[in-house]
């Protein structure tokens, strides 16, 4: 796979696509998640800056989509700067966000009347560009309105991220589904925590499916949530390295 | 009641008390009478008008004062000044005791207008001033519904005030004392009887004011409100020898507004905290738009980018022929060092950002949140402002707390073991969702130093997670065995990631 990707043919057609698409994509670099596993499948090595991202909740978490905020408040508090988070009903709880490690002094709230308010709010915000990350709620997000962002993003070299939440049997699902001009769609849902030996609710598990990433491909993956500094862990019994540790200790007993 | 209101804060705390009755003593020609009264002195039946020797002789212990009105309009100019600031952009005095505003776009920063009004009724209180407030279509309307029908707020919907006004008694006209009396002599009671006579005769007797003071009141006759303008505001101002209309035009004087006002302010140190931008119609009508700061800002560029912004929601109808912009709230602003240190990398400025946006989404919807030392989730954050210095503090990370918080508790059906086990299953919205683990109870103790009524109060929360995995902050009202803890009953309140 990699040496296929150091071809210089490939690279020169990157580098045309790029071009096309309205350049200055790859030279901003992308944000990687920490874990191997996730940033190697995605183009660039992690989560592209300078770009659109979307975000939404799976299943019953579409509508208060909190899988999906510590998800979002996550990859924000690994950027540099502070953080505009725009909402049209201000229901985020600043103690969890801390939590999923975005503190409150990096973290300014716009709580705008409408959907359409929020992504005109988001726009501004992305094309000043002194920003780390700009996050807006919305339900919608028209094909055009994706384009828009994604240019003011470029153009200001801040991270977007658009966190879809609809409530259950609106038509935000359908929507959901359409095209938009984001660089990866990503969809957080939450799944039973890890198993501890005694009662009690361990660190929480996500289910993490990339449903859309230009140059690349999708994948689902079972990952655990935040830690306090807004990085991803990858579960005991799924990572490598953990797995070769049970062999070598095997062995040592054996 | 504006006279003796003033006169109790300016005597400030050795004021008599305000059961006392107390009037003021003016000269009406050469008798002493009665200039104004207080709510004590009018409930014991003295009003305006009547001689001080009468009141002192129906009211013993009656406190007079001398009346100063030159005093009274100075203090009035101060409050409009004061609302200016505050309230809306154009407002005027309204002699001798009234204050005129055109809330038109500026009510919405502050909730509505009932809101507004309420809030202004509210604050004048608490500085010891009796307001009465209307809302109305017209000057004339507002000015008669306060002063006869308020108790202490009226907000009349479009197009009702004419209607409203028709029943009250022809002193609401604003006219000379002389005319309402020889009116009620010709049998006219109430505006409303007047609105249907012939125009003519009525003119022909009590001159053009009558009927011209009839169309303002009834909202007929448009009626220009000549803003409040203090001396040392600063203030550029533009008119025009053809009406202009056009967006690109009005921009391009915006520009030369903006640089005239910004040389004003340079001189003077100032920088602008708020703007308003008049534009003065043809029509006769004024249109304002303002925008707001969060720091004092004197650079051309950015403050007629924000105004520019705003052309959208200026109408300009059949053209306008006066644009005048005012620095309402100015503060002083020196000249600052623009280069950093060496080695550290510059905080980037976003005052310029912030702005944008708090004059699109208002000003109090964009803000940051600072912990507060409370147990209570509801109480444990506050709102502050978005370039507020960091606080540095967090919230005490010992138990995990919900990304989303419900913005109200609600209540849920449960199947649970009493008192200190977790639900077994719970109902919310309609959902069955099974408890597969749990975490808790975390107790949180009522403030009794905040409300009585929490002092025994208590709350456990729980955290539960059911078969798919999604994770809910529960709570119960009490502590499971005492009823003076709570209502035993459990509330949804929060949802993890």
């Amino acid at each position: 796979m990699s040496s296929r990707a150091d071809s210089p043919a490939l690279a020169g057609l990157r580098a045309r696509i790029a071009q096309l698409e309205g350049g200055g994509a790859g030279a901003r670099g992308a944000l990687p998640f920490g874990i191997p596993r996730l940033d190697r499948r995605l183009p660039g090595g992690g989560l592209a800056l300078g770009c659109l991202h979307e975000i939404a909740g799976g299943g019953a978490g579409a509508d208060d989509g909190a899988a999906a905020t510590c998800f979002a408040a996550g990859i924000a508090a690994r950027t540099r700067g502070r953080v505009l988070w725009c909402v049209a009903r201000p229901d985020l709880f600043a103690p969890g966000l801390e939590q999923a490690g975005l503190p409150p002094d990096r973290l300014i709230h716009v709580k705008a009347g409408d959907h359409r308010a929020v992504l005109a709010c988001m726009e501004e915000a992305l094309r000043h560009g002194a920003l780390g990350a700009v996050v807006a709620e919305t339900p919608r997000l028209p094909m055009a309105v994706s384009r828009r962002l994604h240019l003011a993003a470029k153009e200001g070299g801040t991270l977007g991220l658009a966190l879809r939440r609809w409530r259950q049997g609106a038509e935000g699902a359908q929507d959901f589904g359409q095209p938009t001009a984001a660089m990866t769609r990503w969809r957080v849902s939450a799944l039973p925590s890890a198993p501890l030996p005694v009662p009690g609710v361990g660190r929480a598990r996500w289910r993490v499916e990339l449903l859309r990433v230009r140059a690349g491909e999708g994948f689902e993956m079972e990952l655990e949530a935040c830690d306090g500094t807004g990085h991803l862990g990858l579960p005991a019994d799924v990572a490598d390295g953990s797995a070769a540790a049970e062999d070598w200790r095997r062995g040592a007993a054996g | 009641m504006w006279p003796t209101d003033r006169l109790r804060r300016k005597t400030g705390d050795g004021a008599p008390p305000a059961e006392t009755p107390l009037v003021l003593a003016g000269r009406d020609r050469s008798r002493r009478v009665v200039t104004a009264a207080n709510a004590a002195a009018q409930a014991l039946g003295l009003h305006p008008g009547i001689e001080i020797g009468r009141a002192q002789a129906l009211v013993p212990g009656l406190r007079v004062e001398p009346a100063d009105p030159g005093a009274d309009a100075a203090s009035l100019e101060r409050l409009a000044l004061w609302m200016l600031q505050r309230i809306a952009p154009i407002v005027a005095v309204d002699p001798p005791d009234g204050i005129v505003i055109d809330a038109t776009g500026a009510a919405h920063l502050h909730g509505g207008e009932p809101a507004l009004a309420q809030a202004l009724v509210a604050r004048l209180r608490l500085s010891g001033v009796t307001a009465r407030v209307a809302i109305a279509d017209s000057w004339g309307a507002a000015h008669a519904l306060a002063r006869h029908v308020a108790d202490p707020v009226l907000v009349a919907a479009p197009g009702t005030a004419a209607a409203r006004v028709a029943g009250l008694p022809l002193e609401a006209l604003r006219l000379p004392p002389a005319v309402p009396a020889a009116l009620r002599d010709l049998g006219f009671a109430r505006i409303g009887d007047l609105a249907s006579q012939p125009r003519a005769p009525l003119t022909r007797r009590f001159g053009p004011q009558l009927c011209r003071r009839l169309d303002q009141a009834l909202a007929r006759a448009p009626e220009p409100i000549e803003p409040l303008r203090p001396p040392e505001m600063v203030e550029a101002r533009r008119s025009f020898a053809e009406p202009i209309a056009a967006a690109e035009t009005i921009a391009r004087h915006i520009t030369l507004l903006v640089q005239s006002l910004c040389a004003t302010l340079g001189e003077r140190g100032l920088g602008a905290r708020r703007l308003d931008l008049l534009c003065h119609r043809i029509d006769n009508r004024i249109l304002c738009t303002r925008v707001g700061l969060a720091r004092p800002l004197r650079d051309p560029a950015r403050l007629a980018r924000l105004l520019c912004d705003r052309i959208e929601t200026i109408d300009p109808g059949l053209g306008i022929e006066t644009m005048a912009l005012a620095a309402t709230l100015a503060e002083p602003l020196a000249p600052q060092q623009a280069a950093s240190d060496l080695a550290g990398v510059a905080e980037p400025d976003l005052s310029g950002l912030i702005d944008t946006l708090a004059n699109r989404v208002g000003a109090g919807a964009i803000y940051r949140l600072a912990p507060v030392a409370s147990d209570v989730p509801e109480r444990s954050v506050r709102r502050i402002p978005a370039l507020a210095a960091d606080t540095g503090a967090g919230w005490p990370g010992h138990w995990p707390r919900p990304a989303r918080l419900l913005p109200r508790p609600e209540p849920i059906e449960t199947m649970a073991l009493l008192p200190d086990h977790p639900p077994r299953w719970i109902s919310w919205r309609g959902v069955r969702h099974s408890v597969r683990r749990a975490d808790g109870p975390e107790r949180v103790f009522g403030e009794w130093w905040k409300r009585d009524a929490e002092l025994a109060a208590v709350r456990d929360y729980f955290r539960i997670e059911d078969d798919s995995g999604a994770r809910f902050w529960i709570f119960r009202a009490g502590d499971g065995e005492d009823a003076a803890t709570g209502s035993h009953r459990w509330f949804m309140h929060g949802v993890f990631g």
